[in-house]
């Protein structure tokens, strides 16, 4: 099998599957520094061959991942699809919305028959919180996280880091993480699993995370995981590195939490004008899909020196790539990945 | 299954009101006959309790089913069944049905629903059921959250010498959340509530109690705030009264880290601070009534995503060894923890048990305090192992249970 060469960075992290010693990726919490970082270098080499011509890899020829959505998604479903089949495997997409699932099958029962379709990875998103957690403990393949109600999105988190891992270096700012930055979080705190994936991720590499949002949008308990709690926009703007916005989840909501997205927009909504506050070469970031004019504004969302949304979108390829590399070498037998199952 | 002839239990430990003493009990006729320095009579049957603690029978107030193995292995001789019942126990009919139901070796009293389908809106025919061998009035799992609908029970109940068994969360506050609000909830990502939520909810309820003259039993009052509210109205004198279950005094939230849907339970489990408050809650007497909650579920309700399993425990069977922790970390006595799981809950029922009291039915548990043993899901007695206690050593053991006087045997 043939294998690109891997990255310069082997030194900074232990041999072999010490490096990633995870079966499954189920959330940022579960990682350490070293491991996210080993994640980011090994996605630098899918960067590369994802802006060559002809993009593709036959590491993972043979294999077959499921992709099992039961929440709608077009980007992270889309991307995770690529990402499999640059990289070779046979990838198959199951929608929940045309399952069993809405035949009352439970989701252990899911679980149990993907896992009997000898799936070799298997991507999941659902609505409930730790639901991949439970699918992961139910099969015997690799089980990654594309997002589990508002618990965690790591493959997001990760992403996210490496966009602005690059941008930064474009810029000549070639730290090895990111202390020192300040970052701002804005929006829908409370229903997104991107927001947490991010705080734990960013905070990992050494950057101070600002969360911004009204006090019905700000879950209790943030300030103990080491954020810093805003509700004025502009104060949580004022010096910011980075600004990343969140769109409105109304499909969590229950119950009104915003008097009206015109109201919303006056208070959170990132215009030019007050992305003045942050410092003057502030980067953008939104993991999308956009709500233009209400969270942010189309002259800020296409700034060309400033937003680089759409290369969280390019990055979140080389990311995934790099997780179902790293999670199936031991299946494919990688020297110093374990014996094969 | 009538006592046929009188049993004299000998050689035990006397759980009584003033403190444990050495002693014997004599049966007759399905009651306590005499207690103390008693010794057996010509024709008696004999049981040497070797020693163990001759205890009370549990009652146990505010089970979710009738779960027989499950309330024998724990010692429970009776148990208040919740209205929440399929179907509900909202007409005389089903309770009279359900008062019926468990006899002889464990008597079961249906508790009324509140309202006709537990809806909170109208309130359900109380004086038939209570006819029909109803022993309270439950508003279920839910809150009443139509407080002119509230008053209007309580005085009813207060009319027909009926105790209100209430729960105490604030129905919009808490929405859709399944755990308490704070560093956990937000960490895992679980939609949650405020504990002010029980709070809020018991503030009204104390007030219309009051405005209406009525006793009202909290099922389960399981925050600092809460149970302050609780103190003070005890303090003003008023008939109120607290329960908890030992989820409660045993467990935080940060049991739900890993999603384990047996620490699902409702209300949900609080901060540690909470934890810690009814511990205190229950030395120092605010808490009246200590209750297994008992709600078997099997997998098609646990094995499921947190947020998307049913709340609940089955908690029958470790009733008495958890409430033993307490009496073992000092915080009460041997007859104070008697009193929580089979005395006070009697007495709100108004039933001649619970207690050794001469005349008194003859509902004994002999129990070894130190005996221990593993608490394991796979193998209890309930219709489901859903406990959040599971893999948990623990100690105190039901050795023989009678009831009316015959002994339970397996």
């Amino acid at each position: 099998m043939t294998s690109l060469p891997t990255s310069s960075h082997a030194a900074r992290y232990p041999a072999g599957a010490q490096a990633f010693p995870h079966r499954d990726l189920l959330g940022i919490g579960q990682l350490e520094r070293h491991e996210i970082m080993f994640l980011l270098d090994e996605a630098e080499q899918w960067v590369r061959l994802n802006r060559q011509p002809t993009k593709h890899n036959d590491l993972l020829a043979g294999l077959t991942i499921i992709n099992a959505f039961f929440e709608n998604s077009t980007r992270t479903l889309l991307s995770f699809e690529i990402a499999g089949k640059r990289l070779g495997a046979d990838v198959v997409n199951m929608h929940a919305a045309q399952s069993s699932v809405k035949k009352g099958e439970t989701l252990i029962d899911t679980a149990i028959t993907l896992n009997a379709m000898r799936a070799d990875a298997i991507v999941i998103r659902h609505g409930s919180s730790g639901a991949t957690g439970l699918i992961a403990s139910k099969v015997e393949c690799p089980v990654l996280n594309a997002g589990d109600g508002q618990h965690e999105h790591p493959t997001q988190g990760l992403l996210d880091a490496l966009a602005l891992r690059q941008a930064l270096r474009e810029r000549g700012e070639a730290a090895d993480d990111f202390t020192g930055l300040v970052i701002v979080i804005c929006g829908d705190i409370l229903h997104s699993r991107v927001a947490r994936s991010n705080l734990l991720c960013l905070q990992a590499l050494g950057a101070t995370v600002r969360l911004c949002a009204p006090p019905a949008l700000m879950p209790t308990g943030v300030a103990a995981m080491g954020a810093e709690v805003f509700h004025d926009f502009d104060a949580a703007l004022d010096g910011a590195d980075v600004v990343m916005m969140l769109r409105l989840q109304t499909e969590r909501m229950s119950g009104q939490f915003i008097a009206s997205e015109r109201e919303y927009h006056h208070l959170y909504g990132l215009t030019q004008k007050r992305l003045a506050s942050a410092q003057s070469d502030a980067l953008v970031m939104h993991p999308g899909p956009m709500n233009r004019g209400v969270e942010i504004d189309s002259e800020v969302a296409d700034m060309i020196d400033r937003s680089i949304i759409t290369r969280q979108v390019e990055m979140g390829v080389a990311i995934r790539m790099a997780c179902l590399d790293v999670l199936t070498r031991r299946a494919r037998g990688v020297a110093g990945w374990g014996e094969r199952p | 299954m009538k006592q046929q002839r009188p049993l004299t239990i000998t050689n035990g430990r006397l759980v009584a009101a003033d403190g444990l003493r050495e002693g014997a009990i004599r049966l007759v006729d399905g009651r306590i006959d005499a207690l103390g320095d008693v010794t057996p009579q010509d024709g008696d049957d004999v049981h040497d309790a070797k020693g163990q603690l001759i205890a009370p029978g549990l009652v146990d107030l505010g089970v979710f089913a009738i779960d027989k193995p499950a309330f024998r292995f724990g010692g429970i001789t009776r148990a208040a069944l919740m209205p929440d019942q399929s179907p509900l126990l909202d007409l005389p009919s089903r309770v009279s049905y359900i008062a019926k139901s468990g006899k002889p070796d464990l008597w079961v009293h249906p508790l009324a629903a509140a309202t006709r389908g537990l809806e909170g809106e109208q309130i359900a025919e109380i004086a038939l059921m209570r006819q029909a061998g109803a022993r309270g009035i439950a508003t279920g799992r839910r809150w009443i959250a139509d407080t002119g609908v509230m008053l209007r029970l309580l005085q009813y109940a207060a009319m027909l010498d009926l105790t209100v068994i209430a729960h105490a969360e604030d129905a919009a506050l808490v929405g859709d959340a399944v755990a308490t609000a704070g560093e956990i909830a937000t960490r895992i990502g679980l939609p949650a509530a405020p504990a002010e939520a029980e709070s809020l909810a018991l503030a009204r309820d104390i007030a219309l109690a009051e405005l209406a003259g009525a006793r009202i039993h909290f099922r389960q009052v399981t925050t600092r705030a809460g149970l302050e509210l609780i103190r003070q109205a005890k303090g003003r004198g008023l008939p109120v009264t607290a329960g908890v279950t030992p989820a409660h005094f045993m467990l935080s939230d940060l049991a739900t880290v890993d999603f384990r849907t047996f620490a699902r339970i409702s209300p949900p489990l609080r901060c540690e601070d909470d934890r810690q408050a009814v511990r205190e809650a229950i030395a120092d007497g605010t808490v009246d009534v200590v209750s297994s909650g008992h709600d078997p579920r099997g997998p098609e309700d646990k094995r499921l995503p947190f947020a998307d399993a049913e709340p609940g425990m089955a908690g029958a069977e470790t009733l008495l060894a958890m409430v033993l922790t307490l009496v073992r970390d000092n915080l009460l006595d041997m007859s104070r923890a008697f009193d929580l799981v089979a005395g006070k809950p009697a007495r709100l029922l108004g039933l001649e048990a619970g207690a050794l009291i001469a005349g008194h039915d003859a509902d004994i548990a002999l129990v070894d305090p130190e005996k221990p043993w593993i608490i394991q899901s796979l193998r209890m007695e309930a219709t489901a192992g859903n406990t959040p206690f599971d893999g948990q050593p623990t100690q105190g053991r039901v050795i023989a249970l009678f009831k009316g006087g015959v002994r339970l045997t397996d």
